[in-house]
């Protein structure tokens, strides 16, 4: 991998930890409200995907989305600005932590509910294929969402039709608190590909390398019009489902031991470092800049106006 | 209407829209189950395959979840897709993609996103199709905020309704009647659109206003024609749009009239007749000589057998024994 690729990748992980980290801090001070689903531990999937999607390709997100908007080029500031509800948000305040789209840069939205962005990336490939461009759409979700319906209807559109989509599985080992062993009665999820007529692959989730060459080569197919793909990347959410999740389905010891044998940002400095590709302090001082950048847009969002008032009915009809 | 009309079933003026709005605007593709050879369980796709071909007439397997989902999808990158799911009773299976996403999308997204595609379906008894293909669920939509209700009673509405709603913005729910597809009427030439949120009063009258929607506007003025010959002159509007709602028009009669009744196929428990006649009654009270009634269906399945099925829908002779004891 070259040097700039490299260091991309890991600013934009980088900058998907802190995001989620000032999060938690800014929920735990009383500002945010709701809930956030914290993206950490699984960086390396959304930016070794995004790493090849242009600003007018799609992407579809879920209620752990802040990684995929990230990764797909949102401001930051619009993003904290959301969060904490003000008009300058991305969503003016009325969509939060769930619901962030950016559609100037092909982000469809992060989508309160699991599997329902699968049908919705499919539509946007249908628009690709049907307008002649060489546009495609990624959809990702979690291994729950895998096990929904819109995911095999989805699927089966996409394979006949030859669709340009391709669907991402993140599978952090948990639907909410149930574990994949105890939601699948296959080993390896990606192997579904095969009931719908695409290639199927599962990569380590942890591996940004992995996950960006597996992505490129998916995407480049579906650019060429060779259809549909479904790539699973084995991750783990070092967080609970949501902000505040006791727990209860996981103990201590393998919470621990996930965090320190699966952080894929541990990974990605060492080989990078070991590759000669940057520096320790190269990347310590990348860390930095993503701290004050991300103090900058948080500063900025605060400094926001409050969200306006509800307008009807233009806020909720285009025309009425 | 002014200008040239030809006489045609209200399937063939569906479809007769659907191919002018396609011949316009190439944005606009129809996506469902039967609608290529086969024309569409109803015909209203009869011959668009031969003349668009199947990338613009895309059949589909049978996923209502993910062919509402991809229509999603396609409103929100450009597209202007039309479905067809062949029956409202279906709709339980593409409900999240209707009410969680194509219709909170502009709303959740700060007004980022629209959502401009049309899912055409159709409902109402009448046909022995029973309890999972006869249903009239109108309520369901108009109770989800981002949605836009539509159910024409005539040929004519068919096609500037449907032609509207294709060229409209926002998600549209768009509701046939499985048993107006083949009534006939003169239907304009050419480009033809009547306006979402207009109702039309399809015959005047001084003495109730009978507010209806669908197939029920057919009953309901054929037991107009019976009123009048016993001296009762009821007024017939006809909603059109349920969302949205015309409420000038309703109340404007209201306040002639003087009494309202609601007549709809659907079962009266938590139907648009109550919302209508809690309109009337909040803002035209004063000006009722009555209390509002509502004629609405049963609350039960539809049944099977012939002599039932008309049972629990409102009938003509049902419509005229209300009028006469709402204005005695």
């Amino acid at each position: 991998m070259e040097r700039p690729t490299a260091l991309d990748l890991y600013r934009v992980m980088r900058r998907i930890r802190d995001f989620e980290e000032r999060a938690t801090v800014l929920f735990g001070e009383g500002k945010l409200w709701g809930t956030i689903h914290s993206y950490a531990g699984e960086e390396g999937i959304a930016a070794g995907v995004c790493a090849h999607l242009r600003d007018d390709d799609w992407i579809t997100s879920t209620h752990r989305g802040h990684g995929h908007c990230i990764a797909k080029g949102a401001d930051l500031g619009r993003m904290y600005a959301e969060l904490l509800g003000r008009e300058t948000g991305y969503c003016r305040g009325r969509g939060g932590s769930m619901h962030i789209a950016d559609t100037s840069k092909g982000n469809l939205g992060a989508n309160g509910i699991v599997g329902g962005g699968i049908p919705i990336a499919t539509g946007a490939a249908l628009t690709a294929k049907q307008l002649g461009t060489d546009q495609v759409a990624v959809s990702f979700f979690g291994d729950g969402a895998a096990n929904q319906g819109a995911f095999h209807e989805s699927a089966n559109l996409a394979s006949i039709w030859k669709l340009p989509v391709i669907y991402v599985c993140e599978n952090n080992q948990y639907a909410e608190s149930l574990p994949v062993k105890n939601a699948f009665a296959i080993d390896d999820i990606s192997s579904r590909a095969g009931g719908y007529g695409m290639p199927g692959v599962r990569v380590n989730g942890r591996d940004v390398r992995a996950v960006y060459d597996a992505a490129g080569e998916l995407i480049a197919r579906a650019r060429r019009g060779e259809g549909p793909a479904f790539l699973v990347a084995d991750t783990y959410r070092h967080e609970g489902h949501y902000y505040g999740d006791p727990r209860k389905y996981q103990s201590k010891d393998e919470i621990e031991g996930w965090k320190t044998r699966f952080d894929p940002l541990v990974d990605t400095r060492a080989w990078i470092t070991e590759a000669k590709l940057a520096t320790a302090a190269e990347l310590d001082a990348i860390d930095a800049e993503v701290i004050e950048e991300a103090k900058r847009a948080v500063a900025w969002a605060e400094a926001g106006p409050p969200a306006s008032p509800i307008s009807l009915p233009g806020d909720v009809y285009a025309s009425y | 209407m002014t200008g040239a009309t030809r006489e045609m079933f209200y399937n063939e003026a569906l479809g007769e829209a659907l191919r002018l709005e396609m011949e316009r605007d190439e944005r606009v593709i129809v996506l469902g189950e039967d609608i290529a050879e086969h024309g569409g369980a109803f015909q209203v796709t009869a011959g668009l395959l031969d003349k668009f071909g199947p990338t613009r007439i895309r059949q589909t397997p049978i996923s209502e979840l993910g062919i509402v989902g991809a229509a999603v999808g396609a409103a929100l990158t450009g597209l202007r897709p039309v479905v067809e799911l062949m029956y409202v009773d279906f709709s339980g299976l593409a409900m999240d993609q209707l009410v969680n996403q194509a219709a909170q999308n502009r709303f959740m997204f700060g007004g980022q996103a629209r959502v401009p595609m049309v899912m055409r379906t159709q409902g109402g008894s009448g046909r022995g199709n029973a309890a999972q293909h006869s249903k009239s669920l109108e309520a369901w939509f108009t109770h989800v905020a981002g949605l836009k209700v539509v159910m024409p009673s005539t040929p004519a509405d068919a096609k500037g309704l449907l032609t509207s709603a294709i060229r409209d913005d926002d998600p549209v729910i768009f509701l046939e009647h499985k048993l107006l597809y083949r009534t006939k009427g003169q239907v304009p030439s050419g480009e033809y659109l009547v306006p979402l949120g207009k109702a039309d009063v399809k015959r005047a009258g001084t003495d109730l206003t009978i507010v209806t929607w669908s197939r029920e506007v057919l009953f309901s003025l054929e037991a107009a024609g019976k009123l009048a010959a016993d001296g009762i002159e009821a007024e017939v509007i006809d909603l059109r749009s349920l969302v949205p709602l015309d409420r000038d028009a309703v109340l404007a009669s209201v306040r002639r009239t003087h009494r309202l009744l609601v007549v709809h196929e659907a079962i009266k428990r938590g139907g648009y007749g109550g919302e209508i006649a809690a309109i009337v009654a909040e803002e035209a009270f004063d000006d009722l000589d009555a209390p509002p009634r509502r004629l609405a269906g049963l609350e039960t399945p539809i049944p099977y057998a012939q002599h039932l099925e008309k049972t629990v829908v409102p009938q003509v002779d049902d419509i005229v024994r209300v009028a006469k004891e709402l204005v005695a």
